[in-house]
């Protein structure tokens, strides 16, 4: 049993506070993803659980016993560093067997656990080699399999894939997610790129500033952001934003952006009536403008807007369209069909079905009850 | 049609005159003079450990003595305990040498991947003992020793030098440039911290420990004042020391000096040939490297 809870955690560097209290519950064998801007405090929080970093306040609970004052080595975790972390001096079978031999396992029993660990990721053949002998996946399945020898109860990986490449990247998050499961332990996993966040973990952690934003899984943090932040972070691209104020209509309520009336989805007019004239903050998804009216949303729900095109970006499966609408910079993302181009004004459909709404000066989520989708 | 053209044009073309170059030409003059005012010195050297006393200073030089005078080598070893100033001398610069090492290594990991109050200060004040002058303070440090009863032993020239800031500046420079994380993963993995600095650090800091072993083992070697200030027993006196013998108040043996020196420089060549390829790479990388 390996559940861990953050309680009140905090992290100061002399009068500088980079942790905030922060209350944090992960369960036993759960992919849990610590997710935000660089400086967020997320790489901090991982080294205090891996007690690289000393605890300034709050307590650290692993498994049933507080583990604050318990060196690194005695709290069952493993951990894969940025960097990979190889010792030069030792070939690939000693850097894995290192941490075993610490602890006086029996030399077959290190021997088996360093052969099986190799086969699952492949680098049987590398076991003589030196780390300055690998390239750079290598030297990835060399750290992750050094963490696996050692069967922790937890995993802790600091940012393990950023110095790869792009299609390394993308083989390695599926083997990462698959060893997840094979291993059976709780994982903690620290990146700055909200696109392994959404696709590898069970639930998302998002900070910043040494606060965390939302704690939940990816497709909540993607449906209901908590706030602006969080729906400006998830997302690629990000969410756009127009700054709207509350009118009611014959309908219900509207938001007005620049004199046009944009129809408000029952779940935010709920949360919006009585706020007439209020000042909001509208989000929509680069998803959600269309070029023809979407067949699957309320033609009432809808609202035609004219985009003039700054830069098309074509992605083979789409088109990323910046420009403006009104006086606000957005990014729509359309068909490859679509042959606008630079300077050209495109009708685009927006589709408020899915539009959020955040108050102006906290930058809260408005919202009651779940979306209609 | 591409290939023809390739072949008519660069039959063609034309190749500019090869100039001479005379900014070349002068800096191999001046690298090969400097080098040959460095090497002239130790060549005169063995010249001179070849000769008889009266031809020493002869001039015009005579650089290959027509005459080579070997019995010099024989007579160094038969007219001073000279076997007896070399064991001296080797057991000082090993035992100094290794100690050094140790000291430096260890206390220079402290200073670069340990985290303690005051650190840095400490560390700047430690380094800042390099600028005084040991002249200044050998005298007080003599009465020191002598007040502990170690004047007259090789206890007192091993204490003094086992402990150096230079060593720990350079051993720490080096440790600032390997990374923190495998100090990191070393600890995560279950190593104390003196398992990280004996099993991790040390076998890494190679160039370093070779860059200190020969700055090390040639100053202790050639170390002429601290023996002078502590030994006055012959058989305890280091080679530098003991070549003096040859100097009484009437006569100097120049030829002996020199041929006693020779042999003395033996070590240090051997020393410093060995680890010269770590030596250069320390130099360039000490501090420096990411």
């Amino acid at each position: 049993m390996a559940g861990i809870s953050l309680r009140k955690l905090r992290k100061t560097y002399g009068e500088l506070r980079v942790i905030h209290d922060i209350d944090l519950e992960i369960a036993d064998k759960e992919f849990i993803i610590l997710v935000g801007p660089s400086g967020c405090g997320k790489s901090t929080t991982l080294r205090m659980i891996a007690g690289l970093e000393e605890i300034s306040g709050g307590d650290l609970v692993i498994g049933d016993t507080i583990v604050n004052d318990v060196p690194s080595k005695d709290r069952d975790i493993a951990m894969v560093f940025q960097n990979y972390a190889l010792y030069p001096h030792m070939t690939v079978y000693k850097n894995m067997a290192f941490g075993l031999e610490l602890r006086r396992h029996p030399r077959e029993d290190i021997d088996r656990k360093v052969k099986d660990a190799a086969e699952v990721l492949d680098i049987t053949h590398l076991l003589n080699r030196k780390p300055k002998a690998l390239s750079g996946g290598q030297r990835q399945r060399v750290a992750l399999g050094r963490a696996m020898v050692r069967s922790p109860e937890v995993f802790l990986l600091d940012e393990p894939l950023s110095n790869l490449d792009a299609k390394l990247r993308t083989a390695m998050r599926a083997e990462i997610t698959k060893l997840h499961r094979r291993l059976d332990a709780t994982f903690i996993y620290v990146t700055h790129d909200q696109v392994e966040a959404m696709t590898m973990a069970d639930r998302i952690v998002v900070m910043k500033d040494g606060y965390i934003q939302q704690v939940d899984t990816p497709q909540v943090l993607y449906d209901e952001p908590a706030n602006m932040f969080v729906a400006g972070f998830i997302g690629a691209p990000q969410m756009n934003f127009l700054d709207v104020i509350i009118r009611k209509t014959a309908g219900g309520f509207a938001a007005e952006y620049e004199g046009q009336l944009l129809p408000l989805p029952e779940h935010l007019a709920r949360a919006v009536a009585g706020h007439e004239g209020r000042s909001c903050v509208l989000g929509l998804r680069p998803e959600n403008f269309h070029e023809r009216p979407p067949v699957d949303v309320d033609p009432a729900l809808t609202a035609p807007v004219e985009m003039s095109v700054e830069l098309a970006e074509p992605m083979g499966a789409e088109v990323h369209l910046n420009g403006k609408l009104g006086s606000h910079g957005i990014i729509a993302r359309v068909s490859p069909r679509c042959r606008a181009r630079t300077g050209d004004t495109v009708p685009l459909i927006a589709d408020l079905s899915a539009a959020h709404l955040f108050d102006k000066e906290t930058e809260i989520a408005l919202r009651t009850g779940r979306p209609a989708h | 049609m591409t290939s023809v053209s390739l072949a008519t044009s660069s039959e063609t073309l034309k190749r500019p005159p090869r100039r001479i170059n005379w900014g070349l030409i002068l800096t191999y003059a001046v690298v090969i003079i400097v080098t040959l005012t460095m090497l002239a010195p130790f060549v005169w050297m063995l010249s001179a450990s070849l000769k008889l006393d009266r031809d020493v200073f002869a001039f015009p030089i005579e650089w290959i003595p027509s005459e080579p005078r070997w019995q010099n080598y024989i007579d160094i070893w038969t007219k001073i305990p000279l076997g007896i100033f070399v064991l001296n001398t080797t057991k000082l610069t090993v035992i100094v040498t290794v100690l050094q090492l140790l000291t430096s290594s260890f206390a220079a990991y402290a200073f670069a991947k340990l985290h303690f109050p005051y650190r840095n200060a400490l560390f700047l004040a430690y380094i800042a003992t390099i600028a005084m002058p040991w002249q200044v303070y050998m005298v007080p440090q003599f009465i020191l020793m002598r007040e502990f009863g170690l004047n007259n032993t090789h206890m007192a020239l091993i204490c003094l030098q086992a402990f150096t800031a230079f060593g720990v500046f350079l051993m720490r420079q080096f440790y600032m440039s390997i990374p923190d994380e495998l100090c990191e993963a070393a600890r995560i993995d279950g190593m104390s911290e003196y398992g990280i600095w004996w099993r991790i650090m040390l076998p890494l800091s190679m160039p370093a420990l070779s860059t200190l072993t020969i700055f090390t083992f040639v100053n202790t070697w050639n170390d002429f004042l601290g023996p002078l200030i502590y030994l006055t027993k012959t058989d305890l006196k280091t080679i530098q020391i003991g070549i003096r013998m040859f100097i009484t108040q009437y006569t100097q043996e120049y030829g002996l000096i020199m041929a006693a020196s020779v042999v003395s420089l033996i070590p240090v060549l051997i020393v410093f040939l060995a680890l010269q390829r770590f030596f250069v790479e320390g130099i360039a990388s000490t501090g420096l490297k990411g």
